[in-house]
């Protein structure tokens, strides 16, 4: 297969597993998306959906020896990471392929001030001299609008707040100018006015660095505030990929059309009984053949034995076609 | 007559440095708070995360000794009862907590958890006792099989539903919900949402709903309190505070909202900069000071507490964060 060449990214039938008590469980079943050239393409899901896992794969950061990636591929820019060697990954990650976690505290290193962590990326990926890599890190501060930059350099982490780490992390993960930034839940762990800071620098700095990104998250009200195009996952599987416009406002298939409507908007009268999903995420070790959302609304006698299949029903617009819950 | 009436309310913790430990410092995480709640009421209360919501949720069912102000719960005063006092007391008010796995005994059954309000408080016998529990595990939705087993054995949801149940053991009159739903899917999340709504309908309960999820809360409350560094800076009516905030920082959490329509771009007030330390807090308005507003030097020593701008509508008198109309009305006016 010829990837084409105006997506960053293609992801084709992955699959990523994990060793368990219970046996080889396949976090990730067969899934497939494109990210285009400057565009964000979201990946929402509930919790255990596989999200993250998708996210780890494409940079093979999975827990190891667990998780294993078992089919499929993953082309960056038409280079397949599924079989990279480790220092060609070493390379890309962190240097053409940027990552942001959610949470901030964690992705840095408490016992170092912030600045030698992000000179630390320039001279590992851009062998800069260290006080080259020192003002380069500052510029970075700078960019990440950290008001007195060169003072806040010999911080400390935890002199911080969330949102200022959260600032540094992006910093890290766009000090090589990268292609890609892959973003696990970045503002789940902030509140609301300091996500719409993130969300807003994040915003700016893509349209003037010119990346793509890929962003995970379960709020679907960031997936709409900035996401081109959309993945909805459940249980491992995509269910439904449109453009954000699209998906918003005609969603086919019925666990997409569930979570859009279980959530309580603005214009939700008050008190009034919400829709609600029935039933709950199974176990991946008890999924059946055929739809996983049939299963959880407990009417897998009434669907096919197979797998749904993943299809194109309108231009642009891929719906797994179980006939329960693909409707027009 | 309010079920629940709060005046003044003050929380501070001494922080304490040196070797004598001696308090150096105190974080003002409720600081002059005044609402009431009635019966069968929602107030939802909201703000960012160190705010103080939680220590005052936490507070108002006495799991917290308040510094100073009065806590009436139908006119009698729980500020200072002693704990002994207070048990025959808490049957009225129970509290839900935002992690029901932390706040659920691993090694307790469900039926035990459930069952210990009744213990403590000496009621029924152990046949009435199991009765009602099964009662409690159908009312919120769980099977009765659930009784013998642990919550560790349950999903988030259901764990949260286990915390309702033994919230509702005691027939109480007010429950204080803490951020019940945060830590939930959102498909789960609507099925908790729509249960305690139920429940309220069902008992007439009254709850102070905290959340920072804001459409969650305008979804349940029917006022609003808007809390920021310690303080209540709007109280409203649900529909009053999203359809016309008064006050600036209401105004900049309700614009935060990502919308839920990728073709609707909202405008947005983009706050600079952090909520301040409550230790230590800026002696005049706390957002004043976070925007360096110009007029922030005339709050220092002002009277800053809510004033009825509209009929039920309260907001800080704060030269800073009210628009310049609004300000007209509120100002104080000086005895001539």
């Amino acid at each position: 297969m010829i990837p084409e060449t105006e997506n960053i990214l293609e992801v084709d039938k992955l699959i990523t597993s994990f060793e368990t008590d219970r046996g080889l469980l396949r976090a990730v079943d067969q899934v497939s998306f494109t990210v285009p050239a400057g565009k964000t393409v979201g990946i929402v899901g509930e919790s255990g959906c596989g999200k993250s896992v998708t996210a780890m794969s494409i940079i093979r950061l999975l827990p190891q020896p667990a998780g294993k990636i078992l089919g499929g591929h993953v082309y960056f820019k038409g280079h397949d990471l599924v079989h990279a060697s480790d220092s060609e990954i070493h390379k890309i990650r962190g240097g053409e392929i940027g990552v942001i976690f959610q949470e901030p505290m964690a992705a840095l290193n408490p016992v170092h001030p912030i600045g030698r962590q992000v000179a630390e990326v320039f001279r590992i990926h851009k062998n800069l001299s260290k006080k080259d890599a020192w003002a380069a890190a500052t510029e970075m501060l700078e960019l990440v609008r950290i008001p007195a930059p060169g003072k806040r350099m010999m911080d400390y982490p935890h002199h911080l707040s969330g949102g200022m780490r959260q600032r540094i992390v992006i910093a890290m993960a766009l000090a090589c100018r990268p292609l890609l930034v892959i973003a696990d839940e970045p503002t789940t762990a902030l509140d609301v006015t300091v996500q719409a800071q993130i969300l807003d620098l994040m915003a700016r700095l893509q349209s003037e660095m010119g990346m793509s990104t890929v962003l995970i998250t379960h709020d679907l009200g960031v997936i709409a505030e900035t996401c081109d195009e959309v993945v909805v996952m459940y249980a491992g599987r995509v269910v439904e990929r449109a453009s954000a416009k699209e998906l918003f406002t005609n969603p086919l298939h019925a666990y997409t059309r569930g979570l859009l409507s279980s959530i309580p908007t603005l214009s939700t009268p008050s008190k009034s009984l919400l829709n609600t999903i029935p039933g709950m995420v199974a176990a991946l070790a008890d999924y059946a053949h055929g739809c996983r959302f049939c299963q959880r609304l407990g009417r897998s006698h009434l669907a096919p034995r197979e797998r749904p299949i993943f299809a194109e029903v309108s231009p642009q617009h891929w719906v797994e076609t179980c006939p329960l819950c693909y409707q027009l | 007559m309010p079920l629940l009436s709060v005046k003044d309310l003050r929380v501070h913790f001494a922080v304490r440095s040196g070797v004598m430990l001696r308090q150096t410092a105190a974080v003002r995480a409720v600081d002059g708070v005044s609402f009431d709640i009635g019966p069968g009421e929602t107030l939802g209360l909201v703000g960012e995360s160190g705010c103080g919501k939680s220590t005052l949720g936490k507070a108002i069912v006495r799991l917290l000794k308040p510094t100073s102000g009065s806590i009436h719960f139908e006119s009698k005063d729980i500020s200072r009862a002693s704990q002994g006092s207070l048990r025959p007391l808490r049957r009225d008010f129970q509290m839900i907590f935002q992690d029901p796995a932390e706040s659920l005994d691993p090694r307790m059954s469900v039926r035990s958890i459930i069952e210990e309000p009744f213990v403590i408080h000496g009621l029924g016998n152990r046949a009435e006792r199991l009765r009602w529990v099964s009662g409690l595990l159908d009312r919120v939705g769980l099977p009765a099989s659930s009784a013998e087993r642990y919550s560790f054995e349950f999903s988030g949801g259901q764990r949260q539903r286990i915390g309702i149940a033994r919230a509702l053991a005691l027939k109480p009159k007010l429950i204080v919900c803490d951020e019940p739903v945060s830590a939930l899917d959102v498909s789960v999340q609507s099925q908790i949402l729509n249960l305690l709504v139920e429940l309220q309908r069902d008992f007439g309960l009254s709850y102070l709903f905290i959340a920072h999820d804001l459409s969650v809360v305008k979804h349940v409350s029917d006022r609003v309190a808007v809390m920021y560094l310690g303080k209540i800076v709007e109280l409203a009516t649900a529909d009053a505070i999203y359809q016309d905030p008064r006050h600036l920082y209401t105004q900049a959490l309700l614009s935060a909202i990502p919308s839920h329509d990728p073709r609707v771009k909202r405008e947005k007030i983009l706050l600079e900069g952090d909520v301040p330390s409550p230790i230590d807090p800026p002696p005049g308005s706390a957002f004043g000071h976070r925007m360096s507003h110009p007029r922030y030097d005339e709050t220092v020593g002002a009277d800053l507490s809510l004033k009825e701008i509209a009929p039920a509508h309260w907001v800080a008198a704060d030269p800073c964060c009210v628009s310049a109309s609004d300000w007209q009305k509120l100002r104080p006016v000086k005895a001539s």
